[in-house]
């Protein structure tokens, strides 16, 4: 069966808004090998100080390393949550459904600004109850965290249920399975893929959120997007193009692992 | 019965610990702020008053507003190019085009926004260019202005654009766009009167989120503004950290609450949830 393609116009604005999606991603490129402390073009010889600064400045393997630790758990955290909640809508279909659905959207629906003084709001609170867990910890870094993605974790878990069959279900109940049997045996083994990719956004999301991290966080808890934004802030600093670079490596190395798993049948 | 009893107990085990926590660390903190609204620096309509007259604020609005319709316009025109070649290209053409939506979707704001003080500063790589090419004398000034916040925010916004609209796309019925063309309809006409108008919601859904987004919006006009073109987002953030008037960044964030609020509505009344994943 023939199918419509695209003429010559729509792709040369497609590709024309191509270029204009990658460009900024591709300019950092030659700034972070500037021989220079400022952001500028290199012109001649190129350098690797920018580079070489993110491995002998403490500060940036440090917030890389709190970012890690805070992404993991905010991640483990969210998606758990997320899977409970989502299994207990699709096995029990309670009344109001739609309803608490849409509650638990609220922080990925609401402007960030608003979550992120909601969230001010709540740690400040806390930070005379239990110091350890308020303003300006990692812990409470890492709820803000998971407040911000637990939306997008039970979006794509319940993505992944709505293809699940309901008949192997019924069966499994029909042949005596707990309830427990039948989430952790019947269902969630279908619902894998949805689950591991629940669990990375999530860590994607908490490992580059600033909006929130920037109200609740001052001198303790420096994420490496809060690093980032003092560079960008103050006076540019091209390690920031270093750092970039690397990071746009790493999410087209993580985009293309992705591909080839998802790809396969089995994944 | 116990049956009954039993689901109800998984039913409430399994559901309610994300509600709880939901409850607790978000829904309580956000009626804590709109009391703040109300409440601070003293208790009554005082702060929401100062919305309403002050010019600063006024302008600052006026500014959002502006800057959120050319990002909505620039985003959803943008995507909607890029998503036709997504959804009906060959499939070289359509993993280019995936390639370009995702890997920006995926990449931190902060990386991306940094990418254009690269491109569009006085020293950055355009004005470079445009200078040793003898083409300016002096550099354009492409950033620290509206212009760099509408192309930071139209750069970040595209991909979201884009998910609503080839989602309609890919509903479309390829045999409506071929019987236009055996029935003598041109490519650009057969563009404009049958394909557009049956992707219409994916449109009137695209631009709703990206509007919404681009409200609420915060780091990329913060760093391409630079301080100059302060949209209200920033504002709420001024007001709480720099000149500590926390009533009034309170009562800016129910206001922008109950805003989106109504243009969720807007856009749940034309386009069925459905049609946005």
């Amino acid at each position: 069966m023939p199918t419509y393609r695209p003429g010559p116009v729509s792709l040369i604005a497609a590709t024309l808004v191509a270029l204009f999606l990658l460009m900024p991603l591709l300019a950092v490129v030659p700034v972070s090998f500037t021989p220079t402390r400022m952001l500028a073009m290199p012109s001649g010889e190129l350098s690797l100080r920018h580079y070489r600064a993110l491995i002998e400045d403490p500060r940036w393997i440090d917030s890389i390393l709190l970012s890690i630790r805070i992404g993991i758990v905010s991640s483990a955290f969210s998606t758990l949550l997320a899977l409970s909640f989502s299994l207990g809508v699709w096995m029990f279909q309670p009344r109001f459904t739609a309803l608490l659905i849409g509650f638990v959207l609220l922080p990925m629906v609401v402007p960030p600004v608003v979550s992120a003084i909601t969230i001010y709001f709540l740690l400040t609170s806390l930070s005379g109850v239990i110091p350890w867990f308020g303003y300006d910890t990692w812990l409470g870094v890492a709820m803000a965290h998971s407040i911000m993605t637990v939306p997008f974790a039970t979006v794509l878990i319940l993505v992944a249920l709505s293809q699940v069959d309901r008949r192997i279900d019924l069966a499994a109940r029909g042949l005596g399975a707990s309830v427990w049997d039948r989430a952790t045996k019947v269902i969630m083994p279908n619902i894998k893929f949805g689950i591991a990719t629940a669990a990375l956004l999530s860590f994607v999301l908490s490992w580059e959120e600033i909006g929130v991290t920037l109200f609740i966080t001052s001198v303790n808890a420096i994420t490496l997007p809060r690093l980032m934004w003092m560079g960008l802030r103050d006076n540019i600093d091209p390690s920031i193009a270093a750092i970039s670079v690397i990071l746009i490596l790493l999410t087209v190395c993580i985009l293309f692992t992705r591909r080839v798993v998802g790809q396969n049948p089995k994944g | 019965m116990t049956r009954h009893l039993s689901n109800r107990t998984g039913a409430a085990l399994t559901i309610a610990p994300l509600l709880l926590f939901l409850a607790v660390a978000y829904a309580w903190p956000f009626l804590g702020v709109v009391k703040w609204s109300f409440t601070l620096p003293e208790p009554g309509f005082g702060q929401y008053r100062t919305l309403v007259a002050d010019p600063l604020v006024q302008s600052v609005f006026l500014r959002t507003m502006r800057i959120c319709i050319a990002v909505t316009l620039a985003s959803v025109i943008g995507a909607y190019a890029i998503a036709v070649v997504w959804v009906r290209g060959t499939p070289t053409q359509r993993m280019l085009a995936e390639f370009c939506i995702l890997v920006p979707f995926w990449i931190s704001v902060l990386t991306r926004a940094f990418g254009w003080v690269a491109l569009l500063s006085n020293r950055g790589l355009i004005n470079t260019w445009l200078q040793s090419a003898g083409i300016i004398s002096e550099p354009l000034a492409l950033v620290r202005n509206e212009l760099g916040v509408i192309i930071g925010m139209t750069h970040f916004l595209i991909p979201f654009a884009v998910f609503p609209l080839a989602s309609a796309m890919r509903s479309l019925d390829d045999r409506v766009l071929l019987a236009a063309r055996g029935l003598g309809a041109s490519r650009t006409r057969t563009f404009w009167t049958v394909f557009v108008p049956m992707t219409a919601s994916g449109i009137i859904g695209s631009a709703l989120i990206v509007f919404v987004f681009a409200l609420g919006f915060f780091v990329t006009p913060a760093i391409l503004g630079g301080g100059r073109s302060v949209m209200v987002a920033e504002l709420v953030y001024l007001r709480i950290f720099q000149s500590p008037d926390w009533g009034l960044g309170a009562a800016i964030s129910v206001v922008l609450v109950l805003f989106v609020g109504l243009l969720m509505a807007l856009l749940f009344r034309y386009v069925r949830p459905k049609q946005l994943v």
